[in-house]
């Protein structure tokens, strides 16, 4: 629904002008540079487009966009984005935050979205710590882990984002690696094309407060079978033949088969970390499912549906519902 | 003496037995006569069982409050028999169950006609002429009160079929036969009565067929209907009593095309309506206490950001969970300085009914020529008060939504290619304007921190003292633009002996005590502050001028009376309180408006202030 630009615009064009004031070397750049990418891939005029932010180091991408950006409140981005996007479908919304914001203070917003639908891509950030606030433990950090600025080891267990989404009802659900740039884009762009709530978890290092999950740790090769093989550490489940996606969204059976195989994917533990698409299926998004009880929004999107003159005078006529309270 | 629509009626019962229902019949049926009507809704927190009772007051004026007494009490249980028996009076009515209750029982006063139905033998009945199975008909008990009660106040039947009718249509239209089977019964029973029970039951009502239609609504529809019109086409909630009836009849009316989101939380709810109105469209969001509290940090956003949102708080007694089905005007300290650091709130109580339309309405405007949140402060006694009005005046509802970008500087922005100065203060009007997502050269930024005149956070001093100063000398504007006879009103008697001072639903009772009072030699006027944050600092005058100033509210706290303090100077020193849950009475008021100015209350000295008060505080009522 949302139209695109006849003469795409180049990266440059989505990079507002306020100054970067992110740590050298942090995650979030490559998630800014891939999201300005699909953006100009897309084809987006940056005027129907709103990027909705969480708070925190993350956050702060709302205004390094030269888009509409909204920086919203710790923990709130979700219905915020929601509310725009249900109010003008005919807006590119996307919602984009932190994994504190997103699966710590803000993990019920996280929850009910998935129950929506509303066709709209979430991207987390997830660095395992608090950044702003210096350090402190994110919920996806594990138990036991003790990053730069924890006094004592963590004593809560991670949440798996993934398996949460998918028990949510996201009905796109995707992880990508922060520095592995076409991936990254390839991954934003998918998540933004599918129609419905797609959630993509961007794995990314914190250079300032995360010294376990480094740079080079996500970079380091791991064993592989047989002596002496090394392999990468994150590897591409689509590339390896695991297909997530739901051919036939009423076939019960192939959908429990896939859920299941999305769960199990999305606990993968070890040294290994699996990127790609681990679930996708196609059902009515919320907007639609309020289009087929309130028949006027086939028509208008709330925020253009017509209720006053030229005059101003307002042109809802009430006399229908007066009647019935008439004695 | 016979007393010809002046009159009291009750009906009570144990909740989920139809008590609602059976009130709303009556109360029709009293309205299409041509009647007024006020009915008061006393429930619990609970779905079945507990005690609720429905009173309903008619009267041949307009009329806006409930009394005390009750001329007419229609029972079909033992529990609203004893719990209300001795309220009935001298000359009135108890109808009862004699197979469910001893009359010895009760607290009768002499003089009460008891009138015995067996209510089951009725049922019987009907089940035999209808055909329709007895143990099905159990909830038309109700029915059958109301229509002994009719019948008492020698309504023609004729008034009980045509509401019926009205009532049931559609699916439920053969519902009417076997109603009227049982109405016909209930009107035989006391028809049958000896012609002296009749004559000492002093209380007839008789129709005014030559009455213009009014409406017959409750505080929540007008609100709804208030804010259709207004174009507000994005509404959120969280399920909380007393609001929720609010956004049920938004969702009942998909005709209009509102879209109405139940969310998961109060924080989703105000979060939801604010990143909507971010589009342009007209959006709110309706909660009561608890919720309200739950919004503050989101609604702080929208003081930050300039967003136009309305918030409607239906004010139930609190703190905390409270008495969530019970009144209350607990929340007016809260809407004017909740949420942390600075921001200008418009605060704004409607007075009556019909004003709930008018301000639902207006709040729209506001929220958009301001920029920023209005609040608007209903309580439960309106919200669920059924009462008869005029049509509301559609005439002179204009829509305004403020500053909104011009082609011209939607134009200038893109060839600046900066963004758009949406925050920028314009040096005349102060308010900036507004350029809605999707334009063509509207992007801007929005941030809760601090920021520039795109939107971009800073934290530079001298931006700072701009934004802030820009944000709050709105509350200079809405004291200049909104007109002064919608700040606040003065009404009653010229060259009062007495001003009364108050703010939301207690205006109805005060209008009401205007007549009897002078009767009693008291000239009254009443002061009802409409909008409440910023404070209608024009009142200071009336206030100074006035003879003797009584401040109603009901709160522990004289909330208004602290306001009105803050910003004149002038400290109420006679004040009549409430704060059991139940809304005052007429013979409340009029009784204690009486006591202070023949200074038979006490003074005492107030723990807040230190000032000497001389003050009533008012309990009666179940």
């Amino acid at each position: 629904m949302v139209s695109k630009l006849h003469t795409p615009l180049t990266v440059a064009a989505y990079k507002s002008d306020v100054h970067n004031d992110w740590c050298p070397g942090c995650g979030d750049f490559g998630i800014l540079q891939a999201i300005q990418q699909a953006f100009a891939e897309l084809a987006l005029p940056p005027w129907v487009s709103m990027v909705f932010a969480g708070i925190g180091c993350s956050g702060k991408v709302f205004n390094y966009m030269a888009s509409h950006g909204v920086h919203t409140l710790h923990g709130r981005v979700l219905p915020f984005a929601v509310g725009a996007k249900l109010a003008n479908p005919n807006l590119e919304v996307i919602a984009v935050g932190g994994d504190g914001d997103g699966y710590g203070i803000g993990a019920g917003h996280f929850v009910h979205a998935g129950r929506r639908n509303v066709d709209m891509a979430y991207i987390v950030m997830t660095n395992e710590v608090y950044g702003l606030t210096k350090g402190q433990a994110s919920p996806t950090l594990g138990r036991g882990q003790q990053t730069k600025s924890l006094p004592l080891p963590n004593t809560n267990d991670a949440i798996q984002p993934l398996a949460l989404a998918l028990s949510s009802g996201y009905t796109w659900i995707g992880r990508s690696y922060a520095f592995d740039g076409k991936h990254l884009k390839e991954m934003i762009k998918k998540a933004m094309e599918h129609k419905g709530m797609a959630l993509l978890d961007v794995l990314q290092p914190c250079p300032t407060f995360n010294d376990l999950h480094t740079t080079e740790w996500f970079n380091k090769k791991v064993k592989g079978e047989g002596e002496n093989v090394t392999i990468p550490r994150i590897f591409n489940i689509n590339e390896q033949g695991y297909d997530g996606a739901v051919k036939d969204p009423t076939n019960a059976d192939e959908v429990s088969e896939k859920r299941a195989k999305a769960f199990e994917m999305s606990n993968f533990r070890g040294e290994r970390i699996p990127v790609g698409v681990f679930y996708e299926i196609k059902l009515p998004t919320y907007f639609e499912r309020m289009q087929a009880q309130v028949p006027m929004l086939k028509q208008y999107a709330p925020a253009l549906m017509p209720y006053q003159d030229e005059s101003h005078l307002p042109t809802t006529d009430l006399s229908k519902v007066y009647a019935e309270y008439l004695f | 003496m016979k007393v010809v629509n002046d009159f009291s009626w009750m009906i009570g019962g144990p909740q989920g037995t139809g008590v609602d229902s059976s009130a709303n019949l009556f109360a029709q049926a009293c309205a299409s006569a041509g009647l007024w009507v006020f009915g008061k809704r006393e429930y619990h927190s609970n779905i079945k069982g507990k005690h609720s009772y429905f009173q309903v007051r008619v009267f041949d004026k307009p009329i806006n409050s409930h009394v005390d007494d009750v001329h007419l009490l229609a029972t079909f249980e033992d529990s609203t028999a004893r719990l209300h028996a001795h309220e009935v009076v001298k000359g009135g009515a108890l109808i009862y169950d004699p197979t469910k209750i001893m009359l010895d029982d009760l607290n009768l006063k002499s003089g009460v006609i008891t009138l015995p139905i067996d209510f089951n033998t009725v049922l019987r009945h009907v089940a035999e002429v209808t055909g329709e199975e007895y143990g099905k008909l159990a909830i038309m008990k109700n029915v059958i009160a109301v229509a002994a009660s009719m019948a008492l106040l020698r309504m023609d039947i004729s008034e009980m079929e045509e509401t019926l009718t009205r009532l049931f249509t559609g699916k439920k239209a053969k519902l009417v036969p076997t109603n009227m089977a049982a109405v016909k019964k209930a009107y035989e029973s006391v028809e049958a009565l000896p012609p002296e029970i009749h004559n000492q039951f002093l209380y007839h009502l008789t129709p005014n067929k030559k009455m213009p239609k009014r409406l017959l609504i409750n505080g929540a529809s007008a609100t709804a209907m208030g804010k259709l019109k207004a174009g507000c086409r994005y509404q959120t909630y969280y399920p909380i009593s007393p609001a929720t009836d609010e956004s049920n009849f938004l969702e009942s009316h998909p005709e209009y095309g509102i879209a109405v989101v139940q969310c998961e939380d109060e924080i989703a709810s105000i979060d939801m309506a604010l990143g909507a109105a971010t589009t342009g469209v007209r959006a709110s969001t309706a909660t009561s206490g608890p919720g309200f509290c739950l919004m503050q940090e989101g609604m702080g956003w929208g003081g930050m950001n300039e967003v136009p949102i309305v918030v409607f708080n239906y004010q139930r007694g609190g703190p905390s969970t409270g008495l969530p089905t019970r009144h209350e005007q607990g929340d007016l300290m809260f809407s004017a300085f909740g949420g942390h650091g600075e921001y200008p709130k418009l605060v704004i109580a409607p007075a009556d009914i019909d004003d709930h339309f008018h301000v639902a309405f207006e709040s729209f405007n506001y929220a958009d020529k301001f920029q920023t949140p209005v609040m608007v402060l209903n309580d439960k006694l309106l919200t669920h008060s059924l009462q008869t009005i005029p049509p509301f005046n559609e005439g002179g509802l204009v829509i305004d939504r403020g500053r909104l970008a011009t082609a011209e500087e939607l134009e200038a922005a893109i060839s600046e290619g900066k963004g758009f100065p949406r925050f920028r203060p314009d040096s005349k009007t102060v308010i900036s304007p507004r350029p809605y997502p999707g334009q063509e050269g509207s992007p801007y930024w929005m941030t809760g921190d601090e920021h520039d005149d795109y939107g971009h956070i800073t934290e530079n001093p001298e931006t700072r003292v701009k934004m802030h100063e820009k944000r709050l000398s709105k509350y200079r504007l809405m004291l200049e633009q909104i007109p002064e006879e919608k700040q606040f009103t003065l009404k009653g008697e010229v060259d009062a002996d007495v001003t009364l001072v108050c703010w939301g639903s207690t205006s109805g009772v005060l209008l009401d005590a205007i007549e009897p009072l002078k009767a009693k030699g008291i000239k009254a006027n009443i002061l009802n502050y409409r909008i409440l944050n910023p404070l209608p600092i024009a009142t200071e005058k009336i206030l100074k001028k006035a003879k003797k100033l009584i401040l109603i509210e009901s709160n522990w706290g004289t909330q208004l009376g602290h306001l009105i303090r803050m910003t004149t100077g002038v400290f109420i020193s006679n004040q009549i309180l409430k704060y059991t849950g139940r809304p005052m009475s007429l013979n409340e008021i009029i009784d204690s408006v009486e006591k202070i100015v023949k200074k038979e209350v006490k003074s005492e000295i107030d723990p807040l202030t230190g000032m000497t008060i001389e003050k009533v505080v008012l309990t009666y009522g179940l």
